[in-house]
């Protein structure tokens, strides 16, 4: 990190926290309903650049070790445990899809092999490192969101 | 390589026979009874071409270097009792002939499985007054190679009855069906559910166990503790330890899991 960034880092980053924190809803408060999650997170309109970063980055999403997405096909090694993303704006809605990125066991059944991003309902043993996180934040879930709404 | 467009269908491990040095390999069987799959495959059936072809002839597979080192190790005198394993045992390739494919066996003394890496330990201590190897060092990967490699070609086949070994077997069944990590993940997530499909580049197999310790192109001779302990790291999960009861139960129901595969010891995998 050189000084600018740094500094950038002190100033603007407890702000985003503490303004964020009062918006969004916890994991364990996420309400389900019958037509998905409709309510946004954070109530922060998702960014789809930032959300396709986050869909293809190893350490947060990494969708693509799991989906095939055309949108994606200068990236090498998509898989295929789960359907091609393709063309899913047009079989789910928003609310949907943020379910679907939540919680896929809500969506799918509880034997899904898809781990759900925004979940405490974890397996054991998780790594004392992330105890008690999500894999993605309330933010990246809805910059994941609003990417997904552009596979058309 | 897999691009967007194969994408939907499972990719089939490969119509092909393991042939090394001549010698035919099962690396297909007929699944024992109770198993979830119809037939055990081996994970060679599930490599590329070119890992493939690095496994079917000696001098070209990598691993066989580490089985030397073995062999070598085999006849190192070591220990306060002034002996090698050579010693007692003689010439592996007779003594140690058919072996490894039953192993994890019922290790009446500690009241548990023991694998090969455990009864080498058994004997360094016991017969030879010399130390246990720790996990993964010392020679104990080539040396488990060696004696591994002296059963190529013979089909695994556990005795559950010995001992306790079937309430072990149970517990290794639980240990393969439970959800680990922040990813939520169980072997069975993978090597089951999802068997015959590409996670990123990497083709998922039955993981199976039958040609450990196994020659990585990446990372070399690979133990089999480390590969289920580095799968299981994979789900974000903390890794029991090497050798733990966990990992003993887990080892004695996967080797169960590829009953009738061949011992391919060392495979090459990539
Ligand atoms: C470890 C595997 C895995 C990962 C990683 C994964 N998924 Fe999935 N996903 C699946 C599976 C399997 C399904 C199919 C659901 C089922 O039948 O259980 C699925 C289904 C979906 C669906 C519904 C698709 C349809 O057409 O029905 C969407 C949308 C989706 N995933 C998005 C994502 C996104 C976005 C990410 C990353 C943030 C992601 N997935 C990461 C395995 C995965
Ligand atoms: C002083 C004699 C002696 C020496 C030295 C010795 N062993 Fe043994 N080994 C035995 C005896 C006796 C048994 C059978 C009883 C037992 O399991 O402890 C045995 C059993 C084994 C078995 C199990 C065979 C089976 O049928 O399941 C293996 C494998 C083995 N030894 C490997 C080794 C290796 C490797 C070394 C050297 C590191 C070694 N032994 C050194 C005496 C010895
Ligand atoms: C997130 C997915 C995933 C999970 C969960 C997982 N594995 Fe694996 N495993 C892999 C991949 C990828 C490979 C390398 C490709 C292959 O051989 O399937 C592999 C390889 C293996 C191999 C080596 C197979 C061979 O032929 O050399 C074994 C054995 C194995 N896994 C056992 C397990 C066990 C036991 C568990 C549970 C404790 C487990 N795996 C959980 C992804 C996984």
């Amino acid at each position: 990190m050189n000084w600018r960034t740094t500094i950038t880092a002190l100033v603007f980053v407890p702000c985003l926290v503490a303004g964020a924190a009062a918006a969004e809803v916890a994991p364990n408060d996420v309400a389900f309903g019958d037509d998905g999650v409709s309510v946004s997170l954070t109530g922060v309109q998702g960014d789809v650049e930032a959300g396709a970063a986050a869909f293809k980055d190893r350490g947060l999403g990494n969708c693509l070790a799991c989906h095939a997405n055309k949108d994606m096909s200068k990236d090498l090694f998509h898989g295929n445990v789960g359907p091609s993303l393709d063309g899913v704006a047009e079989r789910y809605d928003e609310a949907m899809l943020r379910e679907i990125v939540i919680n896929a066991k809500q969506v799918f059944t509880s034997e899904t092999v898809m781990p759900g991003f925004y979940s405490l309902d974890v397996g054991k043993d998780v790594v004392k490192a992330r105890e008690g996180q999500t894999i993605l934040s309330a933010q990246q879930v809805e910059d994941v969101v609003a990417y997904l709404g552009t596979l058309k | 390589m897999l691009l967007a467009g194969m994408v939907g269908s499972r990719a089939d491990p490969v119509d092909d026979t393991l042939v090394i040095d001549g010698q035919e390999m099962i690396s297909r069987a007929k699944a024992p009874e109770g198993h979830p799959f119809d037939e055990v495959l081996s994970g060679w059936l599930f490599r590329e071409g070119e890992t493939r072809a690095l496994e079917v002839d000696s001098f070209e597979n990598p691993g066989m270097l580490a089985v030397e080192e073995g062999e070598a190790i085999w006849n190192t005198v070591e220990g306060t009792a002034g002996k090698s394993c050579a010693s007692c045992h003689d010439d592996a390739s007779v003594s140690m002939k058919g072996i490894a494919a039953n192993y994890p066996k019922w290790d009446a003394d500690s009241k548990k499985p023991i694998n090969i890496e455990l009864q080498i330990n058994k004997c360094r201590t016991e017969n030879m007054g010399a130390e246990a190897y720790e996990f993964d060092k010392g020679g104990q990967r080539e040396l488990t190679a060696f004696i591994k490699n002296q059963s190529l070609g013979v089909p695994v086949q556990l005795d559950l009855t010995q001992g306790d070994l079937q309430s072990w077997w149970e517990k290794g069944k639980d240990v393969y069906y439970t959800r680990t990590g922040q990813l939520n993940l169980s072997c069975a997530s993978c090597h089951e559910a999802s068997m015959g499909k590409y996670i990123r580049a990497d083709h998922l197999s039955q993981g199976q166990v039958n040609g450990f310790p196994t020659y990585r192109l990446n990372s070399g001779l690979t133990s089999l503790h480390n590969r289920f302990r580095g799968c299981i790291r994979d789900t974000r999960a903390e890794f029991p330890k090497a050798f733990s009861d966990e990992l003993m139960a887990l080892e004695t129901y996967v080797t169960w899991r590829g009953t009738g595969l061949s011992v391919e010891t060392p495979s090459v995998r990539q």
